[in-house]
């Protein structure tokens, strides 16, 4: 019985790290480069949703939806002010900005809202299930759910619509997709303003799982997302879901069952393992570089 | 075109670069009282004014300005005036000491702080050199007083785990898990006490989880304790993670009475005043900001005027210091450092973290106050 309970621990943090990884992975898929900012797009979403239910006094539904717009537009506005400028630059120099970007987000908060901790009522809240001995979180439930609705819908939107099939384009060849008559700057803002979408609505599930939001909510998560994505196959949409959910679960019944002061050894243990095995990750594609 | 429109941006990101750093340096400006006939007496403060423990150290540091007016206000100490100078140290070991120097430069002759162990640690290696006089309003660790010229104004981490292993074991509780934060001296200080002071009673501790700073997710380790046959659960961290653990004990169906430490100060207020899942818990606190006697009335009142909210533990510990510094200042009649060490010893303050003296290791004795959250409020609990 412990050991079931322990599963659906590990399940419920799994599906909020491939929350996270579907937008780090999207990201990454279409424009290679690491949006270590979007940890922090998670916080900058659960505060404004905190703001709209608390201060404006929003219902939940208005207040979900203000937040995914308010992150949609800071992610377009921060890949045209930070990373557009950088489009040819070498990879290391738009890393390093991505980094900067996550510093100014946290900055801010910290300045706007207090170094403090808030508590944010839940926008939307479901009662747990009991079977047994054995009790289920519901808001653990809808994560899981939301999370596999969002993949399913992501990977049609990426394979089947003419703005998913122009961001395959962009991430195949950049400069022959241009030529073939894709908009390369509006491909690309599309892509961030969904991936931040994703992200405001993974910051509304974080707090209905954890109820509070401070400046730095989103940098833990978000490198444990980024190692999600990886340990997938990052690019792979998929994948992120997978490793999300294999993260999960490592982690939880390493805490449990060998020692929590390890636990984080051994998930990144794991993901060595994998990526010496199999360095494109479980779901990745390998791609052959031309030269 | 494209050239000049990238020269603003680098501009206007310089520019609000520096206005970030202005408004970080806004808070150094607290010269007081300037122009009376007094001299002046520099008191430095260290502690994190920005960063992730910047709440515990801004609370110092307004509690340490509210001592500092209140002294002014009333004359000053033994024909001086006192001034705060503050400085940042980001709860960072390396800035810690930068700042001390930096304050050393501004001439300052006794220290409050560092308010968190880790730099208070490192700033007392270079205190100990000048012979400084030092007040931690709240660094706990073993070491934050390590030499002769370091006082303390909190308990220390292991009288904090011995005072609350004998309450829970005095309640019957012979069988109590302990969850804690491993990678804080703290947290680990405590239990290490807890752990030695519970099990030389009798009691045993069935299972002692832990976590890392910044985890948000503890129900891996609930589920463990839960399935451990626990009667009591001990919690020795800080008030932001009590506040997860409470919300997610629920979701695993655990229901077992709490127990903590000093930094539970807070929690009803993390919380947003809903204490049915801390009702009942007790834990150990130097400071009730509700609490009626004349000396905390006064200080709440001053603090909620002067910053707009009730005053926490390092607040309050804030407050004491630069109250102890005073006495120190009075008995010795001298700024001289020795004489200010020498008369640390010597004096009794009644602060409203308690009444103290200090001992030989410079660590406070004072008696120790339980707390008990009930029905959204604190309410002390009258010793057996």
């Amino acid at each position: 019985m412990e050991f079931l309970a322990q599963i659906i621990n590990g399940l419920s943090l799994g599906s909020i790290y491939a929350l996270i990884a579907l937008g780090y992975t999207m990201v990454y898929g279409i424009c290679k480069m690491l949006n270590f900012a979007h940890g922090d797009i998670i916080m900058v979403g659960a505060y404004t949703l905190s703001v709209a239910m608390s201060t404006l006094h929003f219902p939940p539904f208005l207040s979900i939806l203000t937040s995914m717009v308010v992150c949609a537009m800071l992610g377009v506005i921060i890949e045209r002010v930070a990373y557009k400028p950088l489009r040819n630059a070498s990879p290391l120099a738009v890393l390093i900005t991505a980094i900067g970007v996550s510093y100014f987000l946290e900055s801010s908060a910290l300045l706007i809202f207090g170094s403090t901790q808030r508590n944010v009522q839940s926008a939307i809240s479901f009662p747990s299930v009991q079977l047994g001995e054995l009790n289920i979180s519901g808001n653990a439930i809808m994560t899981l759910i939301v999370t596999i609705i969002l993949m399913i819908g992501l990977n049609w939107f990426i394979n089947n619509t003419m703005t998913g099939k122009a961001m395959l384009a962009v991430s195949e060849d950049k400069g022959a997709a241009q030529l073939m008559g894709v908009n390369v700057n509006f491909t690309i803002a599309i892509t961030f303003l969904i991936g931040s979408a994703l992200a405001a609505v993974a910051g509304v599930l974080f707090i209905s799982s954890y109820h509070f939001v401070g400046p730095y909510t989103g940098a833990m998560p978000g490198i444990k997302a980024f190692v999600a994505a990886v340990l997938g196959g990052i690019g792979s949409v998929p994948g992120a879901m997978l490793g999300g959910i294999l993260l999960g679960l490592i982690e939880s019944l390493a805490k449990a069952y060998i020692s929590t002061q390890l636990a984080d050894a051994i998930v990144f243990g794991v993901l060595i393992v994998v990526l010496l095995v199999k360095p494109t990750g479980l779901l990745g594609k390998k791609i052959t570089e031309k030269v | 075109m494209k050239k000049n429109l990238s020269k603003l941006l680098a501009l206007a990101v310089i520019a609000a670069l520096a206005l970030v750093c202005f408004a970080g340096c806004g808070g150094d400006d607290s010269q007081t009282n300037a122009g009376t006939e007094n001299q002046v007496f520099k008191i430095g403060s260290i502690g994190p004014l920005t960063g992730p423990a910047s709440s515990y150290g801004i609370s110092a540091k307004q509690g340490a300005e509210v001592a500092v007016a209140e002294i002014n206000a009333n004359g000053g100490v033994a024909g001086y005036t006192l001034e705060l100078l503050a400085a940042d140290d980001q709860h960072d070991a390396e800035k810690a000491i930068n700042a001390y120097g930096n304050l050393m430069d501004q001439g300052m002759q006794a220290l409050v702080g560092a308010v968190t162990s880790v730099p208070c640690i490192a700033v007392t290696e270079e205190s100990h050199n000048d012979g400084l006089l030092q007040v931690t309003p709240s660094a706990s660790a073993a070491q934050a007083a390590q030499y002769d010229n370091c006082f303390r104004i909190c308990f220390t981490d292991p009288q904090q785990g011995q005072h609350m292993a004998d309450y829970i074991y005095s309640q019957g509780i012979t069988k109590c898990a302990v969850l804690y934060d491993v990678s804080d001296a703290y947290s680990s200080g405590i239990y290490e006490a807890f752990d030695e002071a519970y099990t030389a009673l009798g009691g045993t501790i069935t299972t002692a989880e832990s976590f890392a700073t910044g985890d948000v997710d503890f129900k891996t380790q609930l589920t463990s304790i839960k399935n451990s046959g626990a009667e009591g659960l001990f919690m020795p961290f800080y008030y932001t993670e009590v506040a997860y653990v409470a919300n997610q004990s629920v979701d695993v169906g655990l229901d077992l009475p709490m127990f903590g430490c000093d930094g539970w100060d807070g929690v009803i207020d993390q919380l947003n005043g809903d204490t049915t899942l801390v009702d009942g818990s007790v834990f150990l606190t130097p400071f009730f900001a509700n609490a009626t006697d004349e000396k905390t009335t006064a200080f709440v009142a001053a603090y909620q005027a002067a910053y707009n909210e009730v005053p926490d533990q390092f607040a309050a510990d804030g407050y004491d210091a630069v109250y102890a510094i005073a006495a120190a200042l009075e008995k010795a009649g001298s700024t001289d450092n020795a004489a200010l060490v020498a008369a640390m010893h010597e004096i009794e303050l009644v602060g409203v973290t308690g009444t103290m003296t200090w001992d030989e290791n410079g660590d406070a004795t004072k008696s120790a106050i339980l707390a008990r959250i009930e029905n959204g409020g604190i309410v002390p609990v009258v010793a057996e």
